[in-house]
């Protein structure tokens, strides 16, 4: 069926496509969707501006956030405590719309190593780096990263040496974390957009290390 | 699964199981945005939360009672609007009835979901 | 609090947030984190009562024993005051 006439609506405000679902058949759980959506509007409890709203201000939240906040930290020191001390007011003083996000930063040293994980569901910082991947949520990682992080490692490609210590953060409760990568040598003199762009999602996860430039 | 060495223990408590390897880590489209139905989701979960009808421990608390089944066999978002579904019938939001006549009203729209949440 | 702490080793049915892997575990406390609204209430949507949470450190050879992958790394997690109990005397 063509659908040329509505290709427009299908970038979403992040400027991406959306995955194509319109034209596939309605599902019972893309009903239950659309009925609660409209139910709640019915009820006066949400309006249509507002849910749109909401989805304008999640897709705002990228790893590019997360990546602005490492690159200062790595070239401010006064901020670098900030973070470090608490995270949420150091990410809010940036300008980012966290909500109600309580961060916490773990800093990769030469000698430590840090990981985040939720083996109980899937808490992530999204209200920062936007939602998490797919991986992040998949049973083996979920199982196997509090046991064998080092052997989960090695599957991100990450080989670490044996005297460094391996620190796990198993998100349980109302805290979210940031792993703070360590900085790569040779970036000495870049700006913090340059640094930035060495500052990938995997790195503020722990199942990956800044890029060298 | 039921663990036969620990009956207490629920399905969805796994830190330390053996599984298999990190799916799709590098694959193509790993980095996918999601659907604008699976967008509208997620901001259901949190305009519903800001409101008061339920919090995120409610949802996870239907999410685990849903069993291991729907973890294995649902997507991510068709559990959440289960659940979402779920606290806001047991908040008070609107009552099964409401979404039964919504619902049969919803599918009656179309065969697609562009046709389905036309103008809405 | 007392530093050093095991988590109790409770079986209950229902919504908790603390992981079975940790329960009769002994680690040191990290941080505290203030109080937070027990979810083992909240999950059922019933008024709930302030919990101080801690952030409590374990090492991987006591969590894992002998399969432990590396004995000296380390696992965090948040666990909520009522799961904890002292074990500096052990």
């Amino acid at each position: 069926m063509p659908h040329d006439h509505h290709d427009h609506d299908h970038l979403s405000p992040s400027g991406h496509p959306y995955r194509a679902d319109d034209d596939t058949d309605l599902s019972y759980w893309q009903t239950m969707e659309i009925a609660v959506r409209e139910l709640l509007v019915e009820k006066g409890i949400t309006t249509p501006a507002e849910v749109a709203d909401q989805i304008e201000t999640m897709d705002a939240r990228t790893p590019s956030n997360g990546a602005k906040v490492v690159a200062r930290a790595w070239s401010d020191p006064e901020y670098h405590a900030a973070l470090m001390k608490d995270a949420s007011a150091a990410t809010r003083e940036m300008g980012f719309d966290i909500g109600p996000l309580k961060l916490i930063a773990v800093e990769n040293t030469d000698d430590t190593h840090n990981m985040i994980v939720c083996t109980l569901c899937s808490c992530y910082p999204r209200n920062l780096l936007g939602l998490p991947p797919d991986w992040y949520k998949s049973r083996a990682y979920r199982s196997r990263t509090v046991r064998e992080p080092r052997s989960v490692l090695a599957e991100f490609g990450v080989t670490l040496p044996e005297n460094t210590t391996v620190r796990v953060h198993d998100s349980t409760a109302d805290m979210r974390y940031i792993v703070i990568p360590k900085r790569p040598q040779g970036t000495e003199n870049m700006s913090e957009d340059e640094l930035a762009a060495l500052v990938t999602r995997d790195s503020m996860i722990g199942t990956g290390v800044a890029k060298t430039p | 699964m039921l663990d036969p060495k620990n009956p207490a223990r629920r399905w969805h408590d796994m830190g330390g199981d053996t599984a298999g390897p990190i799916p799709d880590m590098d694959a193509p489209g790993e980095d996918h945005d999601f659907s604008l139905w699976e967008k509208r989701v997620d901001a259901l979960m949190i305009i519903g939360s800001a409101k008061g009808y339920f919090t995120v421990d409610g949802l996870r608390r239907v999410l685990e009672d849903m069993g291991e089944d729907a973890f294995e066999k649902m997507t991510y978002y068709e559990r959440w609007i289960a659940s979402i579904n779920q606290n806001l019938i047991e908040g008070g939001a609107y009552t099964t009835a409401d979404l039964a006549e919504k619902m049969a009203e919803v599918s009656a729209r179309g065969k697609t979901y562009g046709d389905a949440s036309a103008g809405s | 609090m007392t530093q050093v702490v095991r988590v109790k080793p409770m079986m209950p049915p229902g919504h908790v947030r603390t992981p079975i892997y940790l329960r009769g575990k002994i680690g040191t406390i990290e941080r505290s984190l203030g109080e937070f609204p027990n979810p083992e209430d909240l999950a059922y949507g019933r008024p709930a009562t302030a919990k101080t949470l801690h952030r409590v450190r374990f090492t991987m050879a006591e969590v894992w024993g002998a399969i432990a992958e590396n004995p000296d790394d380390t696992l965090d997690a948040e666990i909520y005051e009522h799961w904890l109990e002292p074990a500096d005397a052990t």
